[in-house]
């Protein structure tokens, strides 16, 4: 239990330094729409999410209706449902509606990248995970709010990297292993590239749905998985 | 309009989204096309969100190129996340005060 916990916790570490930095500029631009540094904080620590977050402040400081602002949280974060059903897989005979019903709290999408690439997934091992995430998280805001400019400029963007460094090492080892990964990464890459130059009307929460939807439904026709497959993993 | 109401309704419609499938969902899948299906999700999540994004994540598209680079080859050889990561930020670091 406790080895579990602790190896959540240094799995995730890269987490922990990217939230830091992105949740950094997420409490510099909250204060900025006129919250408060509480509110700031506040909100990252009961939502845990960026693009959420971001599109929810932006009501907040222009007043929109709390209807707005719940679909525009239903649009944004739908994919977490898409990735709680891909977890859920994963799960150890410990994970009792308890557990779930608090780890749910902490379906990222870097959580949840780092737990899905897991054999097997136990209630500890995401407790670790989601702790230690959340504090980076939760930190960062306060930073950033409180302090706006306390990293040197280099430094701090320099850090926007850390999370898509780490996002390049779960996929690109495993579409080196697998044709049908290599093939979902290039599809969904192909059809993100599309998004940003050409169908731009799209908002990213969108686009990341439908990349993703089309390339591994596409990937699953054309290399399904086999069962002996997953025995060797 | 207060703002702790708004930050309620966001919070509550995060947690359900999240908390509703992961808790309910209980079956192990036996659909071959839907258990490939998810599979496949989390690696076109990924790809999707980090290209083009990652060009663009440290407002400098040369320090993120070589970065990516550095990232690229380094996630090849299967270095453990944390290494690839801190390795690609470094490197987009040093990049920007070589230039």
């Amino acid at each position: 239990m406790k080895k579990e916990f602790l190896r959540g916790i240094k799995d995730g570490i890269p987490i922990f330094l990217g939230y830091l930095s992105v949740s950094f500029g997420f409490g510099i631009l909250a204060v900025g729409l006129g919250l408060s540094v509480m509110e700031s904080v506040g909100i990252s620590l009961t939502n845990l999410t960026s693009a959420g977050q971001v599109a929810g402040v932006g009501i907040i400081a222009a007043g929109g209706s709390l209807i707005e602002m719940a679909l525009t949280q239903l649009v944004i974060n739908i994919r977490y449902s898409l990735m709680g059903i891909s977890l859920s897989q994963k799960l150890d005979r410990n994970f009792t509606v308890a557990h779930r019903l608090i780890a749910s709290f902490g379906i990222t999408d870097e959580i949840f990248a780092v737990a899905v690439a897991q054999k097997e997934v136990s209630p500890y091992y995401m407790y670790g995970l989601i702790s230690v995430s959340t504090v980076g998280w939760v930190s960062g805001t306060f930073l950033g709010a409180a302090a706006g400019n306390i990293l040197p400029a280099e430094l701090s963007s320099a850090m926007g990297i850390v999370l898509y460094g780490m996002f390049l090492a779960i996929f690109i080892p495993a579409a080196r292993e697998s044709k049908g990964v290599f093939a979902s990464v290039l599809i969904a890459s192909g059809l993100s590239m599309i998004f940003k130059f050409v169908l731009t009307e799209v908002s990213g929460g969108f686009a990341v749905i439908i990349c993703a939807v089309v390339s591994a439904a596409v990937c699953a026709v054309l290399f399904p998985k086999k069962d002996e497959e997953e025995a060797e993993e | 309009m207060s703002v702790v109401i708004y930050i309620a309704v966001m919070a509550g419609v995060t947690y359900l989204i999240r908390m509703i499938p992961f808790t309910l969902f209980r079956k192990k899948i036996k659909s071959p096309f839907f258990k490939s299906f998810l599979y496949y999700i989390p690696y076109a999540v990924l790809s999707a969100m980090t290209i083009p994004a990652i060009f663009y994540s440290t407002g400098d598209m040369t320090t993120a190129a070589i970065g990516t680079a550095v990232a690229v080859f380094l996630a090849y050889l299967k270095l453990p996340l944390i290494v690839v990561a801190l390795a690609a930020s470094a490197a987009a670091l040093l990049t920007g005060y070589i230039i």
